[in-house]
């Protein structure tokens, strides 16, 4: 709707004429569009991989534990991360009435933000990760990604103190929200000590490691998934149903709440785990408080649509973000009560929680971004969107697609959770063979990857929908407008001197969300750090020999954590699968930790001892040959690839700094040290009718890791428990 | 449980600290208006072409 401005007026507010930068949001938006339809077909790629196994055959770069933290990355980062930038660059001008605070910074955070995006993906198939899920990029990068996040921050809060209007709208307040927490979270996460330029070892070692991972793991999503479209939905909602938003005070009481409550929440991913009970209990309580802040936030998104449902008939626009919004809600119902101890029994480590992150990811953030490029386009464009029945298809694609993608995988997961759990009359499980539990599910991955198709086909749609779109119209690079400089009012002179200074809210805004993160933050994983007694010491458990490290950190490499569990939770169900609960004392030397968030195959902590190498020799290469039916890739080259021994010694020597009791001088004897163990095993193999096995090779190093993994405990005394 | 001292004075803390911001923030008029804000930013930008009469 347009209106005439005044002049001027009483108060001294001045007209002046501002231009808002469009062409970075045009670049955000083209950004967002090319690698969104990548993480998509590499989505699709690993969903193929889950029932065909040797889809695009036994290439290392392409196997499922490299490109699966590829998708993931490429979808969070690339895809919603550009759509976010395009989100706040738009809005923060208009609701600001200024231009970005500065077009060299808008520049460089582009530039810089997509060579991280490409760096990752040149990285993460060749296996160099972290393996913290979502912050899997190497120490490099991550220095990289703070000084790109620092370079939006500044732009952001730059444009903010310049802004024309006084009130800072509650949009803008999830934007600020964002960028700090966001940079907490992620050099807190980040901490590591290098080992080279390629390599890492976790600051934390074990719980402490998981603690931390899984603290900022939901705050990415919280802080990075949902905050920032929170703000772009109270943005674009209100504007695109020309309604204001149904309860403005309610925006501004969930949002307080959501990032007080939000930062607490991250236990909830170890229910049942070794970490100490009462950071579960504490995570348990907030993550079901969050009900309240979120569906604050759907309800109020939703309800601004009273009066003017008819627009969801017609708006491509809004059609997009109703079924965000909805799923939003979903999720975020699903969230707290999946938090719930005895659901998340359940439903952890199954394809419930993919399902569940699907629903998120797709449709609200996916189905939001999609809103605000069917809005944006035509109005940087100067001209109207090219096809509204092409945004239909693209809607009803979307929106199937995840249908037929969710319904399966919440079906498969509670299938196979029970059939973990099921016990026969006799007290034996009914399922002993883990892999019974897998084929079952086969029919289900197949579903899932013909949704994720459909959603790709969408998304074509709708990128072709909006070329044409821009085509038909000239891009309004820099979009004048005229404003009343309402900041030049008498009545916002401040009083003090100080008070300048400050500039009001913003920095003050600023200052309260980093002090709100930064307590829940510190009060939840600091205690675990500190406190001696939360890991009970057990005598048996010793760090890893030279040769068992390198083979954990192919373990790393190779993405294993992406299908296996280090982590047997205390019930009889999983005790009598695999063997005894893992206590919290067996990690102490892990770094990063392993425990994994999802059981595709079976658990791994008490593998070691368990076969004989000669098995894993014939599983690692081709798992079917042990396994009828595995789903399960062969790992062909490690076979052919000698271990790389030449960071060995720099590898202990970084561990004995970040205190791991290796004996002094232990580092100059690493390598002969693994040499003698590879030797044995070897010669072990060669006795079990494994002839002329190289001990160079990385198999090698990986049979030794895994028969050690979860057997120090057996060597203590029956009654010298820790725990 | 030697932590749970550690917790619960955190906790009050950061409840002090929050009631604390509230009051300040509504001390400082930020909340006055809960109205307006929400209308005011429907509202499109007037265009350089557009002459103002």
């Amino acid at each position: 709707m347009d209106t005439n401005v005044p002049l001027g007026n009483e108060r001294g507010g001045r007209v002046e004429t501002v231009a808002y930068d469009n062409n970075i949001v045009r670049m955000f938006a083209i950004a967002s569009l090319v690698f969104g339809v990548v993480g998509f077909l590499v989505g699709i790629i690993v969903a193929i991989k889950l029932y065909i196994p040797g889809f695009l055959g036994g290439i290392d770069f392409l196997s499922y534990g490299r490109l699966r933290p590829l998708h993931t990355n490429a979808v969070i980062f690339a895809f919603a991360g550009n759509a976010i930038f395009l989100g706040v660059y738009y809005s923060l001008q208009r609701l600001c009435k200024t231009r970005m605070f500065s077009d060299t910074l808008s520049k460089i955070h582009f530039w810089g933000w997509q060579l991280i995006i490409v760096s990752a993906a040149i990285t993460l198939p060749l296996g160099i990760t972290t393996s913290k899920e979502y912050a899997e990029l190497e120490w490099p990068i991550d220095l990289a990604i703070t000084l790109v996040w620092v370079v939006f921050g500044w732009n952001m809060i730059g444009t903010i103190l310049r802004r024309k209007e006084k009130h800072m709208y509650v949009a803008i307040w999830f934007y600020l929200a964002t960028f700090l927490t966001v940079a907490l979270l992620h050099v807190v996460n980040s901490l590591s000590l290098p080992v080279h330029l390629l390599k890492s070892y976790s600051m934390y070692a074990g719980v402490q490691d998981a603690l931390v991972q899984w603290w900022y793991g939901h705050n990415a999503v919280a802080f990075f998934l949902t905050t920032p479209f929170l703000g772009i939905m109270y943005y674009f909602i209100p504007k695109a149903a020309e309604r204001p938003v149904f309860s403005y005070r309610l925006s501004i009481i969930h949002f307080w709440a959501l990032i007080f409550l939000y930062i607490w929440a991250g236990p909830h991913h170890l229910l049942y785990t070794a970490l100490p009970d009462w950071a579960q209990s504490l995570g348990v309580v907030f993550s079901f408080m969050l009900i309240a802040p979120s569906w604050g936030g759907m309800v109020n998104g939703l309800l601004t649509l009273r009066g003017a449902w008819d627009k969801v008939r017609t708006d491509p626009v809004l059609k997009f973000m109703v079924v965000g919004v909805t799923a939003y809600g979903m999720s975020t119902f699903e969230g707290p009560m999946m938090s719930l101890k005895n659901i998340n029994a359940l439903t952890h480590y199954t394809d419930y929680i993919i399902a569940h992150v699907h629903l998120g990811a797709l449709l609200w953030n996916g189905g939001l971004t999609f809103a605000m490029l069917y809005y944006i386009f035509p109005r940087i464009y100067r001209t109207k969107l090219y096809s509204i029945s092409m945004a239909n298809w693209h809607f009803w694609l979307m929106t199937l697609g995840v249908l037929i993608y969710v319904i399966p995988l919440y079906w498969g997961g509670i299938t196979q959770s029970l059939m973990w759990k099921q016990f026969l009359p006799d007290g034996t499980l009914q399922y002993p063979n883990f892999l019974e539990t897998v084929t079952q599910l086969i029919p289900m991955y197949v579903m899932r990857s013909i949704g994720g198709t459909l959603y790709l086909l969408g998304a074509c749609v709708g990128i072709w929908n909006l070329y044409k779109t821009a085509r038909s119209g000239k891009l309004l690079a820099n979009e004048e407008v005229q404003v009343v400089n309402r900041m030049a009012e008498k009545s916002h002179e401040p009083k003090e001197g100080w008070h300048r200074l400050l500039e009001g809210t913003p920095v003050r805004f600023s200052l309260l969300i980093f002090v709100a993160v930064l307590i829940g933050g510190v009060v939840e994983f600091v205690p675990t750090a500190l406190v001696e007694s939360n890991i009970p010491t057990i005598a048996s458990v010793k760090p890893y020999t030279p040769l068992e490290l390198e083979g954990r950190d192919i373990y790393v490499r190779e993405g294993c954590y992406t299908c296996h569990s280090q982590m047997i939770r205390p019930f009889r169900s999983e005790t009598e699968r695999y063997g005894e609960y893992s206590k919290v004392g067996e990690f102490v030397y892990d770094r990063p930790f392993q425990w994994g968030s999802k059981r595709t195959g079976p658990d791994l902590h008490r593998i070691g001892g368990k076969y004989p190498n000669a098995w894993h020799w014939k599983h690692m290469n081709e798992p079917r040959s042990t396994s009828p039916g595995s789903i399960m890739p062969g790992y062909g080259w490690m076979y052919t690839v000698d271990l790389d021994v030449s960071h060995t010694e720099g590898k202990i020597l970084t561990m004995q700094k970040l205190g791991v009791p290796y004996p002094e001088g232990f580092a100059a004897n690493a390598v002969a040290d693994l040499q003698a163990q590879a030797a044995t095993i070897a010669e072990e193999l060669g006795n079990a009718g494994i002839k002329n096995v190289d001990p160079k090779k990385e198999i090698v190093a990986m049979i030794a890791y895994l028969q050690r993994l979860g057997t120090d405990i057996k060597k203590m005394p029956p009654t010298a428990s820790g725990n | 449980m030697s932590v749970m001292p550690l917790l619960v004075i955190c906790s009050i803390l950061v409840a002090g600290g929050f009631l604390l911001a509230f009051l300040f923030a509504t001390k400082r008029g930020q909340y006055d208006d809960l109205g307006t804000p929400a209308v005011r930013m429907l509202f499109d930008d007037v265009h350089k072409k557009t002459e103002i009469k």
